[in-house]
């Protein structure tokens, strides 16, 4: 994702001269394409996010359109305040882009997991809050971002993820994409899980028959309830999925729409990282079955629930 | 362009007037921090700055930054003062429905650009707005008042890090150095010295003045930047409460507000001085 990131947004500064690139001293062996093209419109402010979430709101107020790279929690929990009152205050046109977003640097420890920004970044007036699945949405996401004044966010996964995407979908921000269609539930995912959704619709596709939709909830703000409600009326259960904390993400998010709307029947359920400080280290694959449970047994399990009650 | 002391020093009674009735009317705190800067903003906004009410958002005006945001009556009255918006405004500082808060706010506020309040956010956005005027050759200055006890966060350590390394000559900081914070004595609660040798070591080019002398600030200010390709820092020792003789150098009016009595003291201190 951050190939296809950083390979999108040398396009868009071809063709729009305001973008910049800002950095916190990471983005070794990423950003190279960036620097050497536009030596004058890139800044390693070194190690020190607050500051750069500073300098960033004093560019953008003189119309510069700046977007500021750095990895896990450092370019949001780091500078929660400054995003909120430098950025968000402002109104201004301040791009936050964090990779390795979720277990992705798993190994690296606690510290390195970025499983609560979601929500978190969520929270503030005006910001939109975008995890892509594949690099295709990465790259839709980051053109549609440019197209949008004001501040945003991006949470990016490593790099090598596979494309998920086989024909280029429509997209727009706000507005959640359909991967597979299905009647007998529904995934709604985002980030990065998204590849593990399909694989669990796939299988149980193939294994039981059953035809559970996949939608590609890449905007968790603003949230694209009409999909939402959708789902809950159409199928008999529907599960978010995200590599966050249960609290405060894509299920939360969800879950306040659904409180409020009713007229619906389906069993709602979110699928997500416990709210606890996890100890165990491993790779990105292993933490997530370890933390957050097998999906498909979840599947499974409603989808077995499901005919029980029929 | 002829200094005329005697116009910037009655500006500045003007200030500290208007600002004691805010503050008195609203029974809002920080009389303190105004008067210390007060000096500072009636040289900046006496004809140093290169600002037009006329013209409140032009491209090439000079950037002021109130990064210690607690200060905003001074600025809010200097504006008015200034005839950036009515006098009248200042009426409702402090009040329902005002848009002047106690932190300076910049919305619907003609010659404010920048909301700030939590401490140690400003020099950072200065940075950034000197940064694009030296990538994108605009002429403007950038000017960032900040306060002894806000130099105690860690993110204005890493904005005096990053100017010298960008060349931001365009870029002034001036420190409103009153030896109070929120607590007491500034040596006593967290020592910034030797406050001018830490800047010099970052890279800063230090002038030392004393922040209550007019022409002092104006002939320091107007010879920025003092190196080339070096940013520059004025530390200005000024007085906590300086002009009202019971408040000078007093931690208590960092937080209180004048009654009805003290008030018509100090303004008549005011008026004797001017």
């Amino acid at each position: 994702m951050r190939t296809a990131f950083i390979d999108t947004l040398l396009n868009i500064a071809e063709q729009d001269e305001r973008v910049w690139l800002l950095t916190a001293d990471l983005g070794f062996s990423v950003l190279e394409k960036f620097i050497e093209r536009f030596p004058d419109r890139y800044v390693n402010v070194g190690v020190a996010e607050q500051n750069m979430i500073g300098i960033a709101a004093g560019l953008a107020s003189t119309g510069i359109k700046p977007y500021l790279y750095s990895i896990a929690n450092f370019p949001t929990l780091r500078c929660l305040e400054q995003i909120r009152n430098d950025i968000c205050y402002h109104e201004l046109d301040v791009k936050i882009v964090s990779v390795g977003g979720g277990l992705a640097y798993g190994s690296q420890g606690y510290t390195h997991h970025g499983v609560e920004e979601l929500g978190i970044l969520r929270m503030l007036p005006g910001m939109t809050v975008v995890a892509p699945g594949d690099p295709v949405e990465t790259r839709l996401a980051t053109q549609e971002l440019n197209k949008h004044s004001g501040p945003g966010y991006l949470r990016l996964g490593k790099a090598n993820e596979p494309v998920l995407h086989e024909n280029e979908p429509g997209f727009r921000l706000g507005q959640a994409n359909v991967l597979r269609t299905g009647r007998d539930g529904c995934l709604i995912s985002t980030g990065a899980m998204l590849g593990e959704c399909l694989r669990v619709s796939d299988q149980v596709r193939q294994e039981n028959g059953l035809e559970i939709r996949v939608v590609s909830m890449h905007t968790i703000k603003p949230l694209d309830e009409t999909m939402l409600l959708k789902c809950v009326r159409e199928l008999p259960w529907v599960m978010t999925v995200e590599e966050h904390s249960i609290t405060g993400g894509l299920g939360a998010a969800c879950s306040e729409v659904l409180a409020e709307a009713g007229n619906f029947r389906a069993r709602f359920q979110r699928f997500g990282l416990p709210d606890r400080v996890n100890h165990t280290f491993g790779s990105q694959q292993f933490l997530r079955n370890l933390l957050m449970g097998d999906l498909l047994e979840e599947v499974q399990l409603l989808c077995r629930a499901r005919r029980l009650a029929a | 362009m002829e200094f005329d002391l005697k116009a910037s020093e009655d500006l500045a009674a003007r200030i500290r007037s208007q600002t004691l009735r805010m503050v008195h009317r609203a029974k809002a705190s920080h009389i303190g921090s105004c008067f210390s800067m007060t000096d500072l903003l009636a040289v900046l906004y006496g004809g140093l700055l290169r600002v037009s009410p006329d013209l409140p958002g032009s491209m090439d005006r000079d950037r002021f930054l109130l990064s210690k945001g607690h200060g905003a009556a001074a600025v809010y009255a200097t504006l008015a003062e200034n005839g950036f918006f009515p006098k009248s405004w200042l009426d409702t500082y402090g009040q329902d429905g005002s848009v002047l808060s106690g932190h300076i706010s910049h919305y619907d506020v003609p010659g404010i650009d920048f909301s700030t309040g939590s401490l140690g956010h400003g020099l950072s956005i200065a940075c950034g707005l000197a940064l694009a005027a030296k990538r994108k050759k605009h002429d403007y200055r950038t000017f960032c008042l900040l306060s002894d006890g806000e130099c105690d966060e860690g993110s204005i350590w890493e904005a005096i890090l990053f100017a010298p390394q960008f060349k931001l000559d365009n870029l002034t900081a001036i420190v409103d150095y009153n030896k109070i914070q929120s607590f007491g004595r500034v040596k006593e609660i967290l020592n910034l010295e030797p406050f001018a040798d830490k800047w010099r070591a970052f890279g800063w080019e230090v002038r030392e003045i004393d922040g209550h002398d007019h022409q002092l600030i104006h002939q320091t200010l107007t010879s920025i930047p003092f190196v080339a390709n070096k940013p520059s820092v004025v530390i200005a020792h000024t007085i906590k409460g300086k002009g009202v003789s019971f408040m000078e150098d007093r931690l208590e009016w960092h937080y209180k507000s004048p009654n009805d009595q003290q008030l018509e003291t100090a303004l008549r201190e005011l008026r004797r001085a001017a």
